[in-house]
């Protein structure tokens, strides 16, 4: 940890960068995202396993690009939403420091996108054998049976939207459930409502979801609403193979090939 | 019978329950579902969650729905017909294992709804509610209820309060007619008893702020840096709002399909970019700061201003659930 504090108070000295986005004990003795300023204020850096809250979610937040440049605290799953977001151009070299954090808790410095790219090469995103095991579960269901499960599941929902808040990749500033000239997907919390939103959301990130799990810590009410989206993984890993975050190929799902094996795309 | 105190053991508990169920009452109580324990309709005493200090989800969807239909209409040949569902019978409703803060809630709500605009939705609901709250034994360090006038033992808001006892019985304290109806109408489980043994049952919270001085200092600081501080880490969702058993600020939305549609109420979060957005695409609160100055000041000043009543009952929901580990505690002992 003494590396990770030397290092953001270094770069916050040299004026490198003006903020450091990383994790603090908070009041109540639990890891949250602090904004810290000042080299001194470095030493409220800390990283732990409890540190679970994606922060790469504030890289497009307009409250916190006003803070200047920033260096981001990121373990393995903040790394893979930045090289999503770079893919997506909404980062650029040289927009951030990134202070990595590798699964055994040292500190990671990278030269480029590119060094991360890499990095995440070497760190795949697998779907943990009890999800796959409820996947299949679910797929297995009669569709009737299948139906009345996600209702149940989804019908405490009452749509405060902190799956979308929590998401890194939901950067959109006008969301698709804002937009009401028409209203798109019903604002009330009701069956329709709920199910298009969720179908929604997990829809708008296929092929792009990097498994981080925001959505689902994020939710007040303990839905695994990261099913849909873990799913939808796993269907993709299987038609296109390899799944992650990457630069250095199109995306998976945004992209076409002419020379496709599939003749429907001609 | 008279109003007062009273002892109830378990069992009787447990036929207490199936009494008011058999009527026909529907049953709100705290159950486990996934990996919360939430507020929601229950059958049988069986599946009321044991052990809980308080449900993810405040109670305050038994008087305000989270979306619930305002009128519907039709056209047809003989003109327009409005169906409007306050003219249907409500049913009647039992909340069972409320806490003292969730009962508490109801009092700044009822303002809400049954002040300057009688809102007969609301009162209708609040009418067949009937709330059987159990005072608190523990409390964690996210409990501030006795910073705003309530307590673990605090009776305010609902009908009987019961207490478990060092004994195992529960005393039962009657605050209402609603109350002292439920003892009558069920006066073999209840026993008369004092309040002997209540305090050294009750949690100890400690209190965090005094609110008269948070509504004083609240008048000078609209214009202040620590409104962007404190909520820096804010993502602007809404769950602190549709978690907290008082807030109920909500949006209107027309569901139309052809020449019949449905008007419907729906919660609605001052933490939201839409929420102030006008029209003409200006939008008077820009960011996260300002959105939660408003959260602060409606609580904290601008409802105990109008009423005398806080906003907040010091439950900590809001703090617990936060996606971003924002806690309200943090910004209230700042000011």
């Amino acid at each position: 940890m003494n590396e990770l504090i030397k290092k953001a108070a270094s770069l916050l000295e040299a004026n490198e960068v003006q903020v450091v986005i990383g994790y603090g004990l908070g009041s109540a003795k639990r890891p949250q995202a602090i904004f810290v300023t000042t080299p001194a204020g470095c030493e409220q850096l800390m990283f732990d396993n409890r540190c679970i809250q994606n922060l790469a979610v504030y890289l497009t937040k307009q409250e916190i690009r006003k803070l200047g440049k920033p260096a981001i605290v990121a373990p393995l799953p903040v790394l893979r939403s930045i090289v999503q977001l770079v893919a997506e151009q909404q980062l650029t070299e040289g927009d951030l420091v990134v202070l990595g954090i590798d699964p055994d808790g040292k500190l990671l410095e990278f030269s480029s996108f590119k060094a991360i790219e890499s990095f995440l090469s070497d760190h795949k995103i697998v779907i943990e054998e009890k999800y796959l095991k409820k996947i299949e579960e679910i797929k297995n269901m009669p569709v009737g049976e299948r139906f009345a499960y996600w209702v149940e599941l989804l019908e405490p929902c009452f749509k405060c939207y902190a799956c979308r808040a929590a998401c890194p990749l939901c950067y959109c500033t006008r969301c698709t459930i804002e937009n009401n000239q028409p209203q798109w997907i019903p604002v009330a919390s009701h069956l329709q409502g709920n199910l298009e939103w969720h179908v929604m959301r997990a829809m708008h990130l296929a092929g792009r979801c990097t498994d981080c799990e925001a959505c689902y810590h994020a939710c007040p009410l303990g839905i695994p609403i990261h099913l849909l989206n873990k799913s939808l993984i796993q269907d993709l890993s299987e038609s296109f193979g390899d799944y992650g975050p990457k630069i250095s190929e199109p995306n998976m799902l945004s992209s076409f090939d002419p020379d496709d094996k599939e003749s429907f795309i001609r | 019978m008279q109003t007062g105190n009273y002892s109830i053991n378990e069992p009787s508990m447990s036929k207490l329950f199936d009494n008011l169920a058999e009527k026909g009452k529907t049953m709100y109580a705290p159950k486990n579902r996934g990996e919360r324990i939430l507020f929601q309709k229950v059958e049988k005493f069986g599946e009321i969650a044991g052990d809980y200090l308080l449900t993810a989800n405040s109670a305050k969807e038994v008087v305000f729905p989270r979306y619930e239909k305002v009128f519907s209409y039709k056209k047809t040949q003989d003109g327009i017909l409005i169906n409007d569902p306050t003219g249907n019978p409500f049913s009647e409703v039992v909340l069972w294992g409320s806490r003292p803060c969730d009962a508490a809630a109801f009092i700044p709500m009822t303002n809400t709804f049954e002040k300057d605009y009688i809102d007969n939705l609301y009162v209708k609901r609040r009418k067949n509610l009937l709330v059987l709250s159990f005072s608190c034994n523990t409390c964690d360090e996210f409990c501030f209820c006795t910073s705003v006038n309530g307590g673990p033992g605090n009776t305010a808001g609902s009908d009987i309060l019961f207490t478990r006892l060092q004994t195992g019985d529960f005393l039962a304290e009657i605050i209402t007619e609603k109350g002292k109806k439920v003892v009558e109408e069920n006066s073999s489980l209840f026993e008369a008893s004092t309040a002997e043994g209540k305090e050294q049952s009750l949690a100890k919270v400690e209190p965090r702020f005094n609110q008269d001085e948070i509504q004083a200092k609240l008048q000078e600081l609209f214009e202040n840096p620590l409104w962007a501080e404190k909520s820096r880490a804010c993502l602007g969702c809404g769950t602190c709002a549709y978690i907290c058993p008082v807030c109920s600020c909500f949006d209107i939305q027309d569901e139309a399909h052809g020449s019949q549609g449905t008007r419907l109420r729906c919660w609605d979060s001052c933490g939201f970019s839409l929420f102030t957005l006008h029209t003409s695409g200006h939008n008077p609160r820009p960011d996260q700061g300002t959105r939660w100055r408003q959260r602060i000041l409606h609580k904290f000043r601008y409802m105990p201003d109008k009423s005398k009543i806080a906003g907040c009952v010091g439950c900590g929901r809001c703090s617990r659930s936060c996606p971003a580990g924002i806690n309200i505690l943090d910004t209230v002992t700042a000011l």
